[in-house]
């Protein structure tokens, strides 16, 4: 068989493997997976707000996406954007709130993104310099940086900054909101989808300049698969470790533009509630390029938000099984695909 | 004698392009059959496919008279062939016996191994075959040529009977090579079958009892070994007559580029690797270092680049035009007018994922001209491109897309040289093993640009295991003795010596030991 029509097959045997091991798994669970399926389509991407729903968890997803791709092209493995996410999210949050309220909307959403992407970076940057300085390794820093962070959140949200008997900060300024796309364009009725997924598209564009067109790139990837000729080129390996786990943690931190100043206006415990690690499957599947995470983000999303639209009729757990299996067919059939071409 | 490997009108294809065309060879048995070729001529091609890791695209193998369709190396070993590849295969971690056993355990799988009787095995066929081993030593403390051994002792316990030795002394020292002589004389007396893949021409008449000679993907001939000389081979091999040594017009060298001033080099652990060396290279002259390796000359290299490894202590001077070198880092080096081309390609020179374009710019990406925005102007990239392939004689067929592991070795070393000697405003060149792993063809194309090099002025320092090479190149020539100079031959004395051949490589050879 030629080349091209594998590359065309490899995808469709792997939709079609993952709908039938879904049916079966449906039907034991003593459901018709076709009205499932129906229901899953319809209430995604049927209805207005079904897609913005669909591209509201997409834009965070290929932001997380981002933050593990940008790390791994150097062989650094980000599990914290997490983490980073979380002190983002906080930051992004605390800034809202104390901003003065008479301050213009672009100067507040743009202090607000910049505290984001600052508490992000410093977070991850702080597992590149003990990688750097110490030479621990970036797995076990991020994912101690994980906890940590989930402890200052959650210590500064219970003891310093939740309104009284709730779980969320205050509402950041009605001048730092970035709009829904519903009240700007009027479509995707009531959805959370924001305007934060323009910005996104363009960060994910300038990832992708920035890995395969750029100098800055270049001698990163470089650095990233041969490290001794690279150093023997002049390449400052060091400092490229750091400037990709920053820009990948920023990347993260970005994530409470879409969650904070988009969706829900203030910090909520919980409200990240592990997108982070969904961002290392995502990154995979793209095999950590950028365009490519934009697909494998809107697949994730439409899973997520998919199942949840089908709770009333199949258990929640047993959702988890399909999409986690569905995940691992995807990704053995795109290896498999890789050893066939 | 039976014909223990056949081809007929075998042929493999890699999209449009031909590696091996309508390839018919006959292996007899109990000889030694060498393949000679170019880099690129399609050996390793062919190899591959009598080890069933390539399957022919069209045409017969036919093995002890059995035609044969190898879909794994698997295959290829049950059928009595092994191979010992250019990059062994060994876990470092394991003893020789263990390794020599690994894949071959002959016991039931939670069973303990059969350690002793192997031990046994081994032992016998290391005395039949001059391969002293130590079984019990972790393969990680063996040299090179132990290695070797081992792999070769592994394809004995497998009892095959048909062994390919892919490039088997690229990686050998001279004595190494003759002791890797004997042992496949003895293979041969005992009948077994040995296919040797070489560039070496000197090697092949010595060895080989037939020697089939390849050229871009076809073979041009098969002869006895007996019957033919070194320069036949060597016009067989390039298809036109090839210099053996490259025309070495005299030099004029000019002031002083490179001083070295009582270079002093400890390692880590304290061993002197340079002992208050002292040198210097002016512009326009070769300055060859001749000299067993392990003497410094790794050492001297790296210090100049400005890698000696942290925890090493460095101390006396190297100065380029007066500017000191040590303590820099190599771009900096590298922007005060100094080119290399390191002993490790593979390692250090290239990235092999990256494309041959992008290879000819890795290390020179700094330079403005290339430069357009955050990235780099695609115009001028191309034009250089295309500049250093025609220049060069780089073969290949999209430099834009092929990644550059798709190139033989002395292509890519090509690539590296037209990257380092195309540098704008270079005033010393530092040319560590530059034909290491490179045939005959690429060899001349390579020393006429470094003679052309020197007559621009440049200075260029030339460490090379291959006293010719020295010999051929330098214009003076400085024997390495435990790092530093034993003995330094004047411009005169090269010049005068140089058509001695032999008596000088023996003369040069008495301060280098």
């Amino acid at each position: 068989m030629n080349p091209k029509s594998l590359r065309l097959l490899i995808p469709m045997l792997s939709a079609v493997s993952a709908i039938a091991v879904s049916s079966l798994i449906i039907v034991m669970a003593g459901s018709d997976p076709i009205m499932i399926f129906q229901k899953m389509f319809r209430s995604t991407l049927g209805t207005p707000y079904g897609v913005g729903q669909v591209v509201f968890r997409m834009t965070t997803l290929v932001l997380m996406g981002l933050a593990v791709a940008i790390p791994f092209q150097i062989r650094l493995f980000n599990i914290g954007a997490e983490g980073q996410l979380l002190m983002g999210t906080f930051a992004a949050a605390m800034t809202g709130a104390m901003l003065p309220a008479a301050m213009p909307s672009a100067v507040s959403i743009t202090l607000c993104i910049c505290s984001a992407i600052a508490a992000g970076a410093c977070w991850a940057l702080l597992a590149g310099t003990l990688k750097v300085r110490f030479g621990v390794n970036e797995v076990i820093a991020t994912i101690m940086l994980n906890f940590i962070a989930q402890g200052i959140t959650g210590y500064l949200l219970t003891y310093h900054f939740a309104i009284p008997s709730t779980v969320h900060t205050p509402q950041i300024n009605a001048n730092a909101i970035i709009p829904s796309f519903d009240s700007v364009t009027g479509l995707v009725t009531n959805s959370p989808a924001n305007l934060s997924t323009l910005l996104t598209a363009g960060v994910t564009l300038l990832c992708w300049i920035l890995l395969f067109h750029s100098r800055f790139g270049f001698e990163m990837r470089a650095s990233g698969i041969q490290p001794e000729a690279a150093q023997y080129g002049g390449i400052n390996a060091g400092m490229h470790t750091l400037t990709a786990m920053g820009i990948g943690g920023a990347i993260a931190g970005l994530g409470a533009a879409n969650l904070v100043l988009g969706y829900k206006h203030y910090y909520e415990a919980g409200m990240t509630g592990g997108i982070g690690f969904t961002g290392i499957a995502v990154a995979l599947l793209a095999g950590a390029h950028p365009l490519w995470i934009l697909l494998s983000a809107l697949f994730f999303g439409f899973l997520e938000y998919g199942g949840l639209t089908v709770n009333a009729w199949i258990p929640k757990d047993i959702f988890m099984i399909i999409e986690a299996i569905t995940i691992i067919l995807v990704i053995s059939f795109s290896a498999l695909g890789k050893r066939w071409l | 004698m039976g014909i223990a490997v056949r081809l007929n009108d075998v042929s493999k294809k890699f999209g449009s392009f031909f590696a091996n065309r309508n390839i018919s060879l006959s292996v007899e048995e109990g000889a030694i059959h060498a393949l000679v070729g170019e880099n690129g001529a399609g050996k390793s091609t062919l190899t591959k496919i009598i080890y069933g890791m390539h399957l022919p695209t069209s045409g017969e193998v036919i093995i002890q008279g059995k035609p044969v369709r190898f879909t794994s190396p698997r295959d290829a070993i049950a059928a009595g062939i092994g191979m010992v590849h250019q990059h062994f295969m060994l876990v470092p971690e394991l003893s020789v016996a263990e390794n020599i056993i690994l894949g071959h355990e002959q016991t039931a799988l939670f069973r303990s191994l059969p350690l002793k009787k192997a031990k046994a095995l081994i032992q016998k066929d290391a005395e039949a075959y001059g391969l002293a081993v130590d079984p019990d030593a972790p393969v990680a403390n063996l040299s090179i040529g132990e290695q070797q051994r081992v792999e070769i002792l592994k394809l004995l316990f497998r009892q095959a009977a048909i062994m390919i030795f892919d490039e088997p002394t690229a990686v050998l020292t001279p004595s190494e090579t003759d002791r890797l002589f004997a042992t496949l004389r003895s293979l041969r007396a005992r009948g077994k079958t040995v296919i040797l893949i070489t560039h070496k021409l000197d090697e092949v008449l010595n060895v080989a009892d037939t020697i089939s000679v390849m050229r871009k993907g076809e073979i041009v001939g098969t002869v006895p070994a007996s019957s033919v000389t070194k320069p036949e081979l060597a016009r067989m091999m390039v298809g036109r007559s090839v210099l053996l040594r490259v025309i070495n017009t005299p030099a004029s060298p000019q002031e002083i580029i490179l001083n070295i001033h009582n270079l002093r080099y400890l390692t880590q652990t304290g061993e002197e690797k340079l002992h208050d060396l002292s040198l210097n290279i002016k512009a326009g002259e070769i300055y060859g270092i001749a000299g067993v390796e392990g003497n410094g000359q790794s050492e001297l290299v790296k210090a100049l680049w400005g890698l000696a490894p942290a925890g090493s202590s460095l101390s006396g001077e190297a100065t380029l035009k007066g500017k000191s070198l040590i303590g820099q880092s190599p771009a900096t080096i590298a922007r005060m007018g100094v080119s290399h081309t390191p002993e490790n390609r593979l390692r250090h020179a290239v990235i092999l994922d990256y494309t041959i374009a992008e290879n000819l710019l890795f290390g020179r990406h700094r330079e403005r001209s290339f430069h357009q925005g955050i990235g780099f102007n695609k115009r001028v990239i191309k034009a250089y491109t295309e500049t250093m392939i025609a220049d060069y004689d780089i073969r290949c067929t999209s430099p834009d897309r092929q990644p550059l592991s798709d190139l033989s070795g002395g292509n890519q070393q090509k690539v590296v040289l037209a990257r380092e000697l195309g540098r704008p405003d270079i005033s010393l060149l530092i040319l560590a093993q530059p034909t290491r792993g490179v045939d005959i063809g690429a060899i001349e194309t390579i020393h006429k640009k470094i003679i052309e090099a020197r007559d621009s002025g440049m200075a260029i320092l030339l460490v090379s295991s291959e006293l010719e090479e020295i010999m051929a190149l330098s214009t003076r020539i400085a024997c390495f003795y435990k790092g530093s100079v034993r003995h330094e031959f004047s411009q005169e004395e090269v010049e005068l010596k140089r058509v001695a051949g032999h008596e000088f490589e023996k003369e040069i050879g008495l301060y280098i030991t």
